[in-house]
């Protein structure tokens, strides 16, 4: 490993930069873990803030605090920060933690690279939020950025463009990063079908990655270039068909949905056998089921479009392979479910989220099943059905995954243990506000109450007030959460090496806190 | 080791410079795909088709140009005669020329062979709606768009439409030009 000697020599021998250089230059895959994390919390708790003054608006109905298109403003950015700002990088932040952890290696196949895939995106951040304060106030069009009005707006439609642009490269940055990693620098011994599931999923992911962010820039320079260079990809006014857009978007946007899921079930599949203290059921069908959902997400995009107009063999074609779909993931929940039969089972802060996610996930996903169907999805579709359906796979699939690690791996980070008490009550609060919240909405979009608006119709309002009081007890638990990280940042109970008793895996194996740098010389797996 | 890195690494910046590539490919491909299948073809749904157009039969239209002795004009049809379904929009095109040394208003009046056919042409747009002022030594080429009424006699098979140009100065005419210019 002649690559670890020089790495250590450049850290090990060599003053380290402090301060602020410290973090800017910094090619550890450890440190740039814990950026990426930070960005991610601090984002969660912007994009949280947006979603909160978007539940306060919806408290009765009528226009009570904000002026409609500011509303817009807060929905799309909400959506856009989210998914690009919060959920992410935080994955990706795991994954430069774990994924040399894991696979033995020193650190990433591109250190250097990994510095810059990171500090992309505060840039890309400052400038979908810096665009709160140009003329005309930021993008307002929905985060899916159909034309024609995204080729209608003013200059932050343009900014949030390039913003995009930024956003994919840093993706698509540390997606190369991570599968060269994985694929080049295991320890020896450890061949792909030993490989722990948290980096299986990130490989798929990252391939998806490579495969879909560079669609969704050419479907972003399109629009670029329809608003500034009098192309007319989208314009109708010029023969373009904004229709076009829409597959385009969505054939990037259905293997984002997987993007923002697969590494979750990466998370679950690790922490659910460590607290059943029995391995992964069915690791291999596992593997299967991952690659399957990646291929098959290709082949779905156009059910998020079926109100557009398509011959019904269409309908039926997308239908059909989006139910497909239910059949891998199915395959995961019933091997997490017999993961957990008949094991010795602690219910410790990770391994509730874990089963939290594997209950609301389902929901998610049967509503997702729902939506599937081309007759119901006519009905539904732009309501807040849509709406009750992806926050469940998002906040209680995608989020709840990230707080699990978070409360699973944040020992063997720290080395100190966080406070059970505190994460087992920012549990609770979390579950029972994030039904609260988004439970009626299923109510309110088969009443018919449609997505994105600021005002409503009266029978909607006490399902919206249930919402909104559900939101605040959701957005304010998360503080408790801010609060249990950095006390264990500061101290706590010593964490030991292997931390949890159940935990298996080569990262468990490294002292806790984990040495600035580790591996230097590869573990032998048997 | 770097081999394998630099190696790995290459091969994925060619998959993702050319999914950038296929987003684009996207376009030709997705207008094909409509093209083939027939779906959202642009042509289809912003025009309303046409369902009053007779396909069942033929009607053969003949033209025909004449000019009143009082006008020195060259007056002709671009097109001797065409074949049309009835209920098909029609688009033809008459020259006219002044050969005189001074400018002429004229006025075109039609007539029909045989005249009952006459109550069938619809006519959109016409030269002979208005007079027409043409400049010594001009030349001018002039529409005539009219649909034939798809209830139109079936026996009618060849229909002439035949325009005459009239001085519209009273000095100028050897003939009287109607009290009242037939519009039909």
């Amino acid at each position: 490993m002649s690559d670890a000697a020089h790495a250590h020599d450049d850290h090990g021998h060599h003053a380290h930069p402090t301060g602020i250089m410290r973090w800017l230059t910094t090619t550890n895959h450890k440190d740039i873990g814990s950026l990426y994390l930070w960005f991610s919390l601090i984002m969660l708790f912007t994009a949280g803030s947006m979603a909160l003054l978007i539940r306060s608006e919806l408290f009765e109905p009528g226009m009570q605090l904000m002026h409609p298109d500011f509303f817009n403003q807060l929905t799309t950015m909400h959506g856009l920060i989210m998914i690009f700002g919060v959920i992410m990088p935080a994955f990706t932040g795991f994954a430069n933690w774990q994924v040399p952890l894991m696979i033995g290696a020193p650190d990433m196949a591109f250190p250097r690279m990994n510095n810059w895939s990171f500090w992309l995106l505060p840039v890309a951040g400052i400038m979908l939020l810096g665009s709160f304060w140009l003329p005309g106030g930021a993008v307002a069009g929905g985060w899916t950025m159909y034309p024609p009005l995204f080729i209608q707006g003013g200059v932050s439609y343009d900014l949030t463009i390039l913003a995009i642009h930024i956003m994919g490269l840093s993706s698509i940055m540390g997606s190369i990063n991570i599968i060269t990693t994985i694929l080049n620098m295991r320890a020896p011994g450890l061949t792909l079908m030993k490989m722990p599931m948290f980096v299986w999923t990130w490989l798929i992911t990252a391939y998806l990655l490579i495969a879909t962010m560079p669609v969704l820039a050419g479907a972003v320079t399109m629009l670029l270039t329809d608003r500034n260079f009098g192309t007319h990809f989208f314009n109708a006014a010029g023969g373009g068909d904004p229709v076009m857009f829409q597959h385009i978007f969505w054939f990037f946007g259905h293997p984002e949905v997987y993007i923002l899921i697969l590494p979750a079930f990466g998370i679950i599949s690790q922490i659910i056998p460590t607290f059943s203290r029995k391995p992964l059921f069915g690791y291999a069908s596992m593997v299967y089921a991952t690659a399957s959902i990646a291929i098959l997400s290709f082949t779905v995009w156009a059910h998020h479009m079926f109100a557009v107009g398509m011959p019904v063999a269409a309908q039926l074609f997308f239908m059909f392979s989006t139910m497909l779909i239910a059949v891998p993931t199915g395959v995961k929940v019933f091997n997490w479910v017999a993961t957990m039969w008949k094991g010795s089972l602690t219910f410790e802060t990770p391994m509730l989220f874990a089963i939290a996610f594997v209950c609301l996930f389902t929901i998610g996903g049967f509503s997702g099943l729902v939506l599937a169907m081309a007759p119901v999805d006519i009905q539904l579709q732009d309501t807040y059905y849509v709406v009750a359906h992806f926050h469940y796979v998002l906040v209680s699939g995608a989020l709840f995954s990230i707080f699990a690690g978070i409360y699973y791996w944040l020992p063997k980070w720290t080395g100190h243990m966080y406070n059970e008490t505190l994460g087992k009550t920012h549990f609770w609060l979390s579950v029972i506000g994030m039904n609260i919240v988004f439970f009626p909405m299923h109510f309110l979009g088969l009443a018919g109450m449609p997505r994105r608006i600021p005002d409503y119709a009266l029978q909607f309002t006490e399902f919206n007030q249930i919402a909104t009081v559900g939101a605040f007890i959701f957005g304010f638990s998360q503080l408790i959460f801010l609060v249990l990280v950095l006390k264990t940042i500061k101290g706590g109970a010593k964490a030991s090496d292997q931390v949890w008793e159940g935990a298996q895996g080569l990262e468990w194996t490294v002292p806790s806190p984990a040495p600035y740098h580790t591996f230097e010389t590869a573990p032998v797996v048997k | 080791m770097p081999t394998g890195k630099s190696n790995t690494l290459t091969k994925l910046i060619v998959v993702a410079l050319g999914m950038f590539g296929f987003g684009f490919a996207l376009v030709p491909f997705y207008y094909k795909i409509c093209e083939v299948t027939g779906i959202n073809s642009g042509d289809e749904q912003s025009l309303v088709k046409n369902t009053q157009v007779d396909t069942s039969r033929w009607v053969t239209i003949e033209f025909d140009a004449n000019t009143n002795e009082g006008l020195p004009w060259q007056f002709k049809t671009m097109q001797r005669s065409i074949k049309v379904h009835p209920g098909q929009l029609v688009q033809v095109e008459y020259e006219a020329a002044n050969n005189s040394d001074h400018a002429i208003v004229g006025q075109a009046v039609p007539s029909y062979g045989p005249a009952r056919a006459g109550a069938f042409f619809r006519k959109i747009e016409c030269f002979c709606f208005t007079p027409q002022k043409l400049a010594a030594g001009e030349r001018r080429q002039m529409p005539v768009l009219f649909v034939l009424d798809p209830s139109m006699d079936k026996d009618l098979h060849t229909v002439t439409l035949s325009y005459t140009f009239f001085n519209t100065d009273p000095k100028a005419q050897t003939a009287t030009l109607p009290e009242k210019v037939p519009h039909g």
